[in-house]
């Protein structure tokens, strides 16, 4: 990075410090932490869809549908988060192998040989060719379905709890002035469940953040993992030597999970805020007394 | 649009044939000489230099993918990569799993690391990595084990009082009880194992013969024993 690190063995005090917060070790570091807020933007949405999915089908007319969504949110929420995130990834990649392989091999040899599961070398997801970031791109889509799916069954019972929280005196009203079904959900209950839906969906997001070093689990280098990596004792074989220096790196990645819990809080305490206007609730009831509205 | 169709599969297909094979070569990437991640954030180490000139005379396009220790022989068994250089002894409960090429090191012997001379290594608490032959070695004797993801925390262990000392490869310990002054050797040095291979999968017979046939070759013209002595020093064990 600097000129003067060519040489790390010469260096002491401050610029040694420089030299070696700025390895590329500690690049791949410092951008783990974008791949965790990356994983954090791209995991709620989805998981905030599948979630609605999930609620939407549960309250289904339709026996079949409502059943699935029952079967979704139970079961995943009935298994630990940790077994899923082992399952999935590996399930999905076996079989959309498995998948490859009928299609593109013409060798009928048996994916499973012994011990070995083996596709054709164009049947790879992703191909042995592919370039690193590939490999690494598909790894994170692994994660976030992963992610997704046990975050969508919670984000579904929290919904599904919201929609049945919203007075039946007011979508009766609606019935009556002639709205079909789905113009009720649209017009009167979606709008209206948020305000009973966000303190547990905040807590979800507060969990989702404090999971995401279950990532480190499925093989992408997380905050963790290079906390880990570089925090541990270095010998004579590498440019850096130190000591032990764990509980520095695990510090610093306490404080970044800290900050962002703060300031998440503070941003979801305004959000509910804002939605309690005008709702029959009492922090609602108490925004109103107050002539804030 | 039927042409194009046949002249994208028949691209395909040419393009295809064209290619030599990639080979992902899975490591730990903790295990320091042996392999590491440099400054750069690259695989580095003996086992990085020896692998790459295998696959320079086996003729394989090769890239390095770093895998946790406890997960190596899983993700090769599903294809994961496709060989495993990783410091990895052969041993017959490894060889009902994966396939070995011969080995690339002489057995190597295994020593204690601990803070102070005369503890009991029969009876106290032994720190190891989990998975490896130091760890099955310890299951066999008196002591009680203490097992760890990597290297690093074993030697955490011992310095903290966890453990009463540490088990482990001689070759990665040394630098770490050079570099201290605390960390001393005790007790007697243990034979093990049968040297290190490379790992492949037991259907892949063609990628381990290709290996084999250039860690012979390197064998052969002295270049392993260089390779060998450049990066553990001039008293290691080499080929004869």
């Amino acid at each position: 990075m600097f000129s003067f690190c060519s040489d790390p063995s010469v260096l002491d005090g401050l610029a040694w410090l420089s030299c070696y917060l700025t390895t590329g070790t500690h690049m791949l570091f410092y951008a783990s932490f974008g791949v965790v807020l990356l994983l954090l933007a791209i995991t709620a949405p989805i998981a905030l869809l599948f979630g609605y999915g999930g609620a939407m089908a549960s309250r289904s007319r339709i026996a079949p549908v409502r059943w699935f969504g029952k079967i979704y949110t139970s079961m995943v929420r009935g298994v630990p988060d940790i077994v899923f995130f082992l399952f999935v990834p590996i399930a999905l990649d076996q079989g959309l192998e498995w998948l490859r392989h009928q299609a593109l091999c013409d060798s009928d040899a048996p994916v499973r040989q012994g011990n070995d599961f083996v596709v054709c070398a164009s049947a790879k997801l992703p191909l042995s060719t592919s370039p690193e970031w590939v490999h690494d791109i598909y790894a994170m889509t692994l994660a976030v379905i992963a992610f997704s799916v046990v975050f969508g069954a919670f984000a579904a019972n929290v919904l599904y709890g919201a929609m049945q929280a919203v007075p039946r005196a007011q979508l009766e009203t609606a019935e009556a002035y002639g709205m079909t079904p789905r113009q009720v959900t649209r017009r009167i209950l979606v709008p209206q469940m948020w305000t009973y839906a966000l303190p547990g969906l905040s807590n979800l997001w507060m969990i989702l953040i404090k999971a995401t070093p279950l990532l480190f689990l499925l093989g992408i280098e997380d905050i963790v993992y290079w906390a880990r990596e570089l925090g541990g004792a270095k010998t004579s074989s590498f440019a850096y030597p130190h000591p032990d220096w764990r509980l520095y790196y695990f510090l610093a990645v306490l404080v970044f999970y800290l900050l962002m819990t703060w300031v998440s809080e503070r941003v979801l305490d305004r959000v509910i805020h804002r939605l309690s206007a005008g709702q029959a609730t009492m922090a609602g009831e108490a925004q109103r007394k107050a002539g804030v509205v | 649009m039927k042409k194009l169709l046949l002249a994208a599969t028949a691209l395909a297909l040419t393009a295809g044939m064209g290619m030599t094979q990639t080979v992902r070569m899975g490591t730990e990437g903790a295990y320091p000489p042996y392999n590491f991640i440099n400054e750069a954030g690259e695989v580095a180490g003996f086992e990085r230099e020896l692998g790459d000139e295998l696959c320079r005379r086996a003729e394989l396009e090769c890239t390095w993918v770093k895998n946790d220790w406890d997960s190596i022989i899983p993700n090769l068994v599903s294809s994961n990569y496709d060989t495993i250089m990783a410091a990895m002894s052969i041993n017959d409960e490894r060889k009902a799993v994966i396939a070995f090429t011969q080995d690339y090191l002489p057995p190597a012997p295994s020593s204690y690391v601990a803070l102070q001379d005369g503890v009991d290594l029969e009876g106290g608490v032994i720190a190891v990595q989990t998975g490896t032959v130091q760890a099955s070695h310890i299951a066999e004797t008196g002591a009680t084990m203490l097992e760890f993801p990597n290297i690093d925390q074993v030697f955490a262990a011992v310095r903290n009082g966890e453990a009463d000392a540490g088990f482990g490869d001689h070759e990665v310990m040394r630098p770490f009880v050079e570099d201290s002054n605390d960390l001393v050797f005790v007790g007697e040095q243990v034979n093990l194992d049968e040297g290190i291979g490379v790992g492949v999968r037991q259907s892949d017979t063609e990628l381990r013969e290709k290996l084999d046939a250039a860690i012979t070759a390197m064998k052969e013209d002295g270049s392993l024993n260089e390779l060998i002595k450049k990066h553990f020093g001039d008293d290691a064990q080499t080929y004869e």
